[in-house]
């Protein structure tokens, strides 16, 4: 049946090399999520609070992320914007594109999340005297984490996947890596079987420890 | 004077043509996907609920595995595994399977949750009806839980329709490479680029908003 001859050899003997563009993947889709968390706490509160342009432009943003592809918004970022004369190196195409991306799922989440706190919440820590600021980040803002945690640990684990496709704009993470390996050799089945492998771990250790740091933050 | 050839030339009218040909494809291509795919989530989501124990160990893990590899790895993997085993396939029909199975592991989720929302009393009573397995899942299962889970099918149904753009990789024209296609002929990315991205917004975005208002009418 199998005409076919595995080559493992040179596979395992690039571990090293793909195991560093793990990490590189890693590192994109923590600081994507990073700043996607950061922009979309700012356009959830924006579509909840403000009107005019601003709730505008946070609702055409939170709409186009959730509705056009991934791949889309990275030729975006990539091409679209190489024609304007905003030329970006592609670690930047992917880290821009991905946390635009999950920017805008995080923002509907968010506003769930801030939707299911009460009112009375806000108005009980204002009349003890708290600045509209310590409202926010001492009682509403650690009710809402609560609630979107495990959103947020789904989208890091999306985050994960989509920086895979950095590889069609040229970018050296995980796949990127693997494709370039794999051209040189022809490997190419054996090679992306090892990625996958690796993917699968990487998600898994995510969620464990995702899981483990539940269980230390929501003790109570 | 000297002739001088260009290599790019302008964005015409036929080119628009060429792209509502391409968004032709995309939709086929999904349509097939979250058909093939629907069903056999369906399938293995009543597994997945009926068969407790046996289903989390075995089945499971399988479909999780298509859950936490990226797309586009599975895409090619699958696509050079094929001839290993003596297959033949064009990019469409190994795009149908590996978007099939991906629809599926995702569907199979929403379904055990659309028959786990339909409570054991409404069953039983149903069985004590008279009604035998298969009708009490037809007349009963069906339309309560495929009500409660309507929304959340949708959303799987657009992310298939909006990942379906990976399987360019594969060489398949859809909308996106299309769209590649034309901007290295016009050097045009901008202009191109965000007519692909309003077609996928234009079917995207009225069928999540409607499926939106539904989520919200049936749950008053």
């Amino acid at each position: 049946m199998f005409d076919y001859n595995f080559h493992w050899r040179p596979v395992l003997k690039n571990i090293p090399d793909l195991l560093e563009a793990a990490a590189v993947t890693l590192q994109v889709a923590v600081i994507s999520m990073v700043i996607g968390i950061l922009i979309g706490l700012v356009l959830a509160l924006t579509r909840m609070h403000l009107s005019g342009p601003a709730r505008w432009i946070a609702s055409t943003w939170v709409e186009v992320a959730r509705n056009t592809p991934a791949l889309f918004q990275l030729f975006f970022f990539g091409f679209g914007l190489g024609a304007m004369g905003v030329h970006l190196s592609p670690y930047v195409i992917v880290v821009s594109a991905l946390s635009f991306n999950c920017a805008g799922y995080l923002a509907e989440n968010f506003r769930g999340g801030f939707q299911a706190i009460p009112t009375t919440q806000f108005r009980a820590a204002r009349s003890l005297g708290m600045t509209v600021w310590q409202s926010y980040t001492r009682i509403i803002i650690p009710q809402v984490f609560r609630i979107v945690y495990h959103p947020i640990t789904n989208q890091m684990v999306w985050a994960v996947l989509m920086s895979s496709l950095g590889m069609l704009v040229g970018f050296r993470e995980l796949s990127g890596e693997t494709q370039a390996l794999a051209s040189r050799t022809y490997r190419i089945f054996e090679y992306f079987a090892v990625t996958a492998v690796i993917y699968y771990a990487v998600v898994k250790i995510i969620l464990a420890g995702s899981r483990l740091l539940a269980m230390r933050l929501f003790r109570y | 004077m000297e002739p001088t050839i260009s290599f790019f030339s302008g964005f015409q009218l036929s080119d628009l043509w060429y792209l509502a040909e391409a968004a032709w494809r995309t939709l086929l291509i999904s349509a097939c996907a979250i058909a093939i795919g629907t069903t056999l989530g369906a399938v293995f989501g009543w597994m997945l609920y009926e068969g407790k124990l046996a289903a989390t160990l075995t089945l499971n893990p399988i479909l999780d595995v298509f859950r936490s590899v990226p797309l586009i790895i599975q895409l090619v993997l699958f696509y050079n595994f094929a001839p290993i085993i003596g297959l033949n396939l064009d990019p469409f029909m190994s795009g149908v399977v590996i978007l099939s199975i991906y629809c599926a592991s995702l569907v199979a989720n929403v379904a055990r949750g659309g028959m786990e929302a339909v409570g054991k009393p409404m069953r039983r009573a149903a069985r004590s009806l008279g009604m035998s397995y298969w009708q009490d899942l037809r007349h009963v299962v069906l339309p309560i839980g495929g009500r409660a889970v309507f929304p959340s099918w949708v959303g799987v149904a657009l992310g298939v329709m909006k990942d379906s753009a990976l399987v360019s990789v594969l060489g398949y024209i859809e909308l996106l490479k299309a769209s590649q296609i034309l901007v290295t002929r016009t050097q045009e990315p901008l202009l191109i680029l965000t007519i692909a991205g309003a077609f996928y917004f234009a079917l995207s975005y009225p069928i999540s908003r409607y499926a939106a208002a539904l989520e919200q009418r049936w749950s008053t």
